[in-house]
This record gives structure tokens, C-alpha cells and sequence, in this order.
């Protein structure tokens, strides 16, 4: 029993962790594409491992499930949003600063090259 | 350990609020309120179990799917200026 406690409470301190280790992402990344990384991780490692230390500490019960329904409104609902957000960051002019510079290969007005010769589907 | 994980989840919203003060463009702003309304959600789920009444995770639930819908308002909003905007009207 006491192993089951240990292994819970083991779960939550890794989900404080990464849900720590995100927010501070937000704070110090330097620009929006690197936050949205941050971001992610907030709600997946974090969210995931809490929760999974809650589920251990609930048991076999409704709770669980509910916690189940939380986590995989995350995982569905995550990848949405980041997507969105990025998509209408990149049509609205704002360009993802890289060590290399590659921004040549966007076009004048932000939106991606109709062929790019990176093989990414534009 | 429960309130441990609170004060943690406290902690990230500080500093995740501190995002949305500062900006500097609106997506930053807008990726910040939907990782607050992320943390408002384990909060409450955290919050539920401090207090021994798990049946808060209703709320969170209800919360998760108004985060969803509020995110992408706000972001079909500002890349299109209405809400009401049929994709097929101008064929950009």
C-alpha cells in the first residue's frame, strides 16, 4: 500500500515539475514559436503525470475516469490549438526567428512558398 | 502533497499571467490565456482532491471545453475580423 502511496506521490512531484519547467518556458523562451513548445508541455507531460498521480490516489473509481476524459481533452483539443494559433501567427506576418537563417524561403507576405524545396506540404 | 502540487500550479500561473501582461504580440497573449485556462483546469482537478470532494472535476471538464471554444473565437476572430466568416466566401 505504502509503495502504491510512494509511486503517486512520485507521479504529482514529476507533473509539479514539468508544469513548473512550462510555465518558466513562457516566461524565458525567447519568441512565440518557442512558447508554443513551452506551452505543450504544460499540458501534456504535466497535466499527464499529475493526473496520473491523482488516478493511483482515486483508485478504480468514477474519478478516475474523469480524469481519463480531462486528459484526453487535452490531447485532442492541444495539437487544435497550437495549430491554429500557429497557422494565423504565420498569416499575420510574424516569422519564426532561426539560428540559420531560412526566411528567404517564405514569401514577402508570410505565407509559406506554394513548393518548398524542403519537401514540407505547404 | 495535494496542497504541495496546488501551491506548484500556483506558482505557473504567476508566472504564465506575467506572459499575458506582457505580450508582445497578441498570439503570445492568446497562447498564455489558453495555457491559464490549462492550469485552471488542473488546479481545480488538484483543488478537488485538497479538499476530499473530487466531484469538482465536473467543473474542470465543463472548463476544459470552454477553453476550446473561447481559444479559437479569439483566434478566427482576429485572423478574420468576424466571427460569422464562411472560408469559402473570398477563396484567398
Amino acid at each position: 500500500m505504502i509503495l502504491i502511496d510512494a509511486a503517486s506521490w512520485l507521479l504529482i512531484l514529476a507533473g509539479c515539475f514539468f508544469i513548473l519547467v512550462g510555465a518558466l518556458g513562457m516566461m524565458r523562451l525567447p519568441e512565440l514559436f518557442t512558447r508554443i513548445h513551452a506551452a505543450s508541455l504544460i499540458e501534456t507531460l504535466g497535466a499527464g503525470f499529475l493526473f496520473a498521480g491523482l488516478m493511483i490516489q482515486a483508485g478504480f473509481t468514477q474519478v478516475t475516469l474523469k480524469l481519463l476524459f480531462i486528459l484526453l481533452l487535452f490531447f485532442f483539443t492541444g495539437p487544435v490549438i497550437t495549430h491554429a494559433l500557429a497557422q494565423a501567427a504565420i498569416e499575420a506576418g510574424i516569422k519564426p526567428e532561426l539560428a540559420e537563417d531560412r526566411r528567404g524561403r517564405l514569401d514577402e507576405d508570410g505565407t509559406a512558398p506554394a513548393s518548398g524545396d524542403d519537401g514540407r506540404p505547404s | 502533497m495535494f496542497t504541495a502540487a496546488a501551491l506548484a500550479v500556483i506558482a505557473a500561473l504567476v508566472l504564465v499571467v506575467v506572459r499575458v501582461l506582457k505580450g508582445p504580440t497578441l498570439f503570445d497573449r492568446v497562447l498564455a490565456a489558453n495555457s491559464v485556462g490549462t492550469l485552471a483546469i488542473i488546479f481545480l482537478a488538484v483543488l478537488g482532491f485538497v479538499n476530499g470532494r473530487p466531484e469538482w472535476l465536473d467543473i474542470a471538464l465543463t472548463y476544459g471545453v470552454l477553453n476550446l471554444i473561447g481559444t479559437l473565437a479569439i483566434l478566427k476572430f482576429f485572423r478574420h475580423g468576424d466571427l460569422a466568416h464562411d472560408a469559402g466566401e473570398d477563396d484567398a
